[in-house]
């Protein structure tokens, strides 16, 4: 691969608190190498600005591998920038050229608050799965694992809903801010599985009521969720979601 | 051997295949109805600390869960990509609890502990059967069964596995078990917290000071017992496999206030990382060890050779491991396939243009795993193109998203080309000292998971850290900490105002304010390389007496420096993520100092790290079982005025009643 180096403008979203009124300011970084990743990049310039003597950007990140969901930032409008079925810890430089402006902004969804600067508050995700995304079953004796074998495809299909990172990137890129593409995975996960069979129509309901209850949007099927997910999880989730909730309306009038 | 074991590691009697069912027969219980007003803090959230909590929840205890990140399921343990054993022997290959409680023994270079790994395998089978239950979406064979693979240091085919996420799905089991019991009410979390102080009283372990990194407010929490599961330390290199806010700080705290620190020199170097590329890089990433399954790995068999490794005839490359190891061969265990690659790189057969990788190649497995294909599809007489496409589907399906990533890092893409690996830091063996029942050397404290010393000796096998993991968490410290608490049920909650919980809150008030006011004039980052450059070079994967001791002073000096220079903006009273790494590093630099030591002390090359001075004719690493069968366990007795920490060794010997030690032989 071709390495080349780089003169960035960066335009970022500060804002010092929640309560805070936040704006954008604007910052050049010099000599920043293709094969540095983006938050390499932030590093650069933090540690620059650190020298300085000013307050570094605050951003959220961890693993640095893709996988903990942690990172979450709006880069050129799109959620974790230019790149397909990526978070923004694996984006690397050489997808910007020499001279580039780059405007980086946090989650924008009521149910995010920003936190600071770019990082924004996702605990409404650990309360929808409180409400019910999980199997309830106790530790210690459960039968042997193969005692209840799953058809591959099944297995597989679980497992494509569960790669789900949490990063949140579905709500931002929603027009309403919906998070149906991250309940629709872990209902059809479950849905799919033998294991998550007695609790599936309790699910639904609990799951989405908590959903509307953290102030998301309604899903009108424009499909911005999966074009965005770092993980590619398919619309085809919230197909199942919907037709869970319809089969658990229709088929038990106990509930709601 | 004369040395007096003068740490009580409470070991059952009887024979080993029976202690851990007489203990469990035998230990002490709480009644549900007192477990409801006994308190339990749980530091970490990864798999021992979810785990834990979720289980400890169930039982009806009062749990508090504290996780840096702003959600338990960010913690760590969801990066790891390649599985999990377990002795089920589905695939009839001979696998038992022994045999692989034999492989972890055998695997750890004899360093590890015998009663707690057979503990480890006989609850192996529990945690998949646990994790399916939970609706952990596992690999699976077309008949519906549990699929498995095999790592490093194996025979046997005993790793379930989730594609090259099977971390995160595990984490996520685990996750989902703790939100349950939150719903329930039995455990509070509190995340975007850290651990600054373990709060003493009485000689037992009675809560944390803890500060929330939002508001920067410092917070006091009490707890009849402290459970620490906040993974490894692998930081201290800078560069690593580890998440960026991995971190030693509470457990370090817990050393500086009495729990003896075991092994730190002990850390594994990972033989399949994505190289260093650049000045700036911030960590390493792995590929999963289940690549060298298929993999081969190879260098020139020329030195310098500048072609790139598609144009390298089959004839000039030479594949050492299956060279130098023809039984394991690319499955020989990691800190063998570490060596080994620095070995070449050092002679100047390494690859890339650092030269500092080696090859891991697919070319083969694609053809191999092609004609399979074509025979099922029934295509006869089938084109190289035809078989290159269905291997390449293959492939894709078995470690895809791990051949993504890389061609995300590298820009290169690793179907077409042999991928370029190096060994990293990746995992600490080293940790607090338990005993059996996972207590440290302070009452009332225990380390679960990577943050205790017990199970994977001087180099851990492959697929047995997430097994450790979800062993203390969900299987054994439900019946341990039980033990102590059953005598905890007299004692009344202790109010915080108590004065040691007002002690502890100033020292850590004391600790940042001392930070702040440094106002030097180096970033928190460049302290932290300078720690990692020391650490790799010195303490890494090759060690000489000579440099240990060099690195002890240049340690010294850099903590020194760090109290002069170190530049933090912002104040304490709201989220200011230079001030928690600044107090990140300091602990760091404290902890390579005793690194540099507890390696300087142990004179022998042993699991990941070869010391210079010790080894075979033709080059292998020479352990002194004579000398060194013991876990090294260092009691913190103050800052000396030399400058450097005062740490005393205690020993722990180790007393193999059922392996006999021999040299290991992978050939």
């Amino acid at each position: 691969m071709e390495h080349y180096n780089m003169n960035l403008t960066l335009k970022v979203w500060r804002q010092a608190n929640s309560e805070a009124q936040g704006n954008f300011e604007i910052f050049s970084v010099a000599n920043i190498s293709s094969e540095m990743s983006f938050l390499e990049m932030f590093d650069v310039l933090n540690e620059q600005l650190v020298e300085e003597g000013k307050e570094p950007i605050a951003f959220d990140h961890d693993c640095r591998e893709g996988i903990c969901g942690m990172c979450s930032m709006y880069i050129n409008g799109k959620p974790h920038g230019p790149w397909q079925q990526n978070t923004t810890c694996q984006l690397h430089m050489r997808a910007f050229k020499d001279g580039d402006t780059i405007v980086v902004e946090p989650w924008r969804a009521k149910a995010f608050p920003v936190i600071k600067d770019l990082i924004v508050d996702r605990g409404a995700f650990d309360r929808i799965i409180e409400a019910g995304g999980y199997v309830s079953i106790n530790t210690g004796n459960p039968q042997d694992a193969n005692n209840i074998p799953i058809e591959k495809k099944k297995a597989d299909e679980a497992f494509a809903a569960a790669a789900c990172i949490g990063c949140g990137a579905c709500v931002a890129a929603c027009k309403n801010s919906s998070a149906l593409l991250f309940v629709g995975a872990k209902v059809s996960q479950l849905a799919l599985l033998p294991q998550g069979e007695p609790e599936r129509k309790s699910r639904v309901f609990d799951m989405l009521t908590q959903m509307d209850k953290e102030g998301f949007g309604a899903c009108t099927s424009t499909g911005a969720c999966e074009a965005t997910c770092p993980k590619g999880i398919s619309i085809a989730n919230i197909a199942r979601l919907n037709h869970e909730y319809i089969r658990a309306a229709v088929l038990d009038d106990t509930v709601h | 051997m004369a040395e007096k074991n003068i740490l009580d590691n409470k070991i059952p009697e009887g024979p080993l295949d029976q202690k851990w069912t007489n203990y469990k027969g035998h230990c002490k219980l709480v009644n549900p109805s007192n477990k409801r007003k006994l308190e339990v803090i749980v530091v970490g959230t990864g798999l021992a600390g979810a785990s834990a909590a979720a289980t400890l929840g169930e039982l009806g205890y009062k749990v508090k869960a504290f996780c840096y990140q702003d959600s338990p399921r960010r913690a760590h343990s969801i990066a790891a990509q390649g599985g999990i054993n377990a002795a089920k022997n589905y695939q009839n290959d001979g696998d038992s609890v022994f045999r692989l409680f034999y492989d972890t023994i055998k695997g750890g270079d004899y360093r590890a502990r015998e009663a707690n790994v057979h503990r480890l395998s006989e609850v192996s089978g529990n945690i998949i059967d646990q994790c399916v239950a939970q609706g952990v979406p596992f690999a699976r064979e077309y008949g519906g069964l549990l699929s498995n693979r095999s790592f490093g240091g194996v025979q046997v085919q005993r790793t379930f596995y989730a594609a090259g996420q099977t971390g995160q799905q595990l984490l996520l089991g685990a996750y989902s078990a703790l939100e349950r019991q939150v719903a329930l009410g039995t455990v509070t979390i509190y995340n975007r917290h850290e651990m600054e102080e373990v709060v003493v009283i009485d000689g037992k372990a009675r809560g944390i000071i803890a500060r929330n990194l939002v508001t920067g407010e410092i917070e006091r929490h009490f707890g009849h017992a402290v459970l620490l599961c906040t993974g490894g330390y692998g930081n201290v290199f800078f560069l690593s496999t580890n998440a960026m806010g991995s971190n030693v700080t509470a457990a370090w705290k817990a050393h500086r206030k009495g729990a003896y620190f075991a092994n730190p020199c002990f850390t594994q170097i990972h033989p399949t990382c994505i190289p260093v590329s650049g000045e700036n890089q911030s960590k390493l990433t792995l590929m999963s060890e289940s690549l060298r399954n298929d993999g081969r790995i190879w260098v020139p068999k020329q030195k310098n050779d500048t072609r790139k490794g598609n144009d390298i005839p089959e004839d000039e490359r030479d594949y050492y491991l299956e060279r130098r190891y023809p039984a394991f061969g690319n499955l020989v265990p990691r800190d063998v396939a570490s060596r080994a690659a620095k070995e070449r790189c050092d002679a100047g057969y390494g690859v890339g243009t650092s030269k500092q990788s080696v090859y891991l190649d697919f070319a083969e497995a694609i053809v191999r795993y092609g004609k399979i294909e074509c025979g099922k599809h029934g295509i006869t007489d089938p084109s190289a193109a035809v078989i290159q496409q269905h291997g390449l589907d293959v492939v894709k399906e078995k470690y895809g998203n791990l051949f993504d990533m890389y061609a995300k890092i590298t820009g290169e893409d690793p179907y077409l080309t042999p991928m370029r690996i190096f060994p990293a830091v990746h995992y600490t063996m080293g940790g607090l000292w338990v005993d059996y029942e996972l207590k440290t050397t302070i009452d009332g404290l225990y380390a679960l998971g990577e943050c205790n010393f017990s199970d994977h000796g001087a180099n851990r096998l492959g697929a047995s850290a997430l097994m450790q993991g979800l062993s203390d968490g969900y299987f054994v410290i439900p019946y341990t900490l039980g033990n102590y608490l059953a005598d905890e049920i007299y004692n009344q909650p202790i109010p915080t105002t108590h004065p040691e919980f007002d002690k502890a809150e100033k020292e850590v008030k004391d600790r940042i304010s001392k930070l702040l006011n440094v106002k030097g004039t180096e970033t928190v980052d460049s302290l932290h390389r300078r720690l990692g450059k020391i650490m790799w070079d010195k303490c890494g994967m090759a060690r000489t007496a000579e440099g240990l001791t060099e690195a002890i002073n240049e340690i010294a000096q850099l903590r020194k420096e760090f109290w002069e220079k170190v530049k933090i903006p912002g104040s304490d009273k709201e989220l200011n993520p230079e001030l928690e790494k600044a107090g990140r590093v300091i602990d760091f630099i404290e902890l390579g100092e005793l690194m540099c030591k507890d390696a300087l002390d142990r004179a022998e090359s042993c699991g990941g790290h070869f010391r210079e001075e010790s080894q075979t004719p033709d080059g292998e690493a020479l352990r002194h079982d004579d000398q060194f069968m013991y876990v090294s366990a260092w009691e913190f007795t103050g800052e000396n005025p030399n400058g450097l920490l005062g740490e005393e060794l205690h020993k722990d010997q180790l007393v193999y009643e059922v392996i006999k030690p021999t040299t290991r032989n992978y050939k």
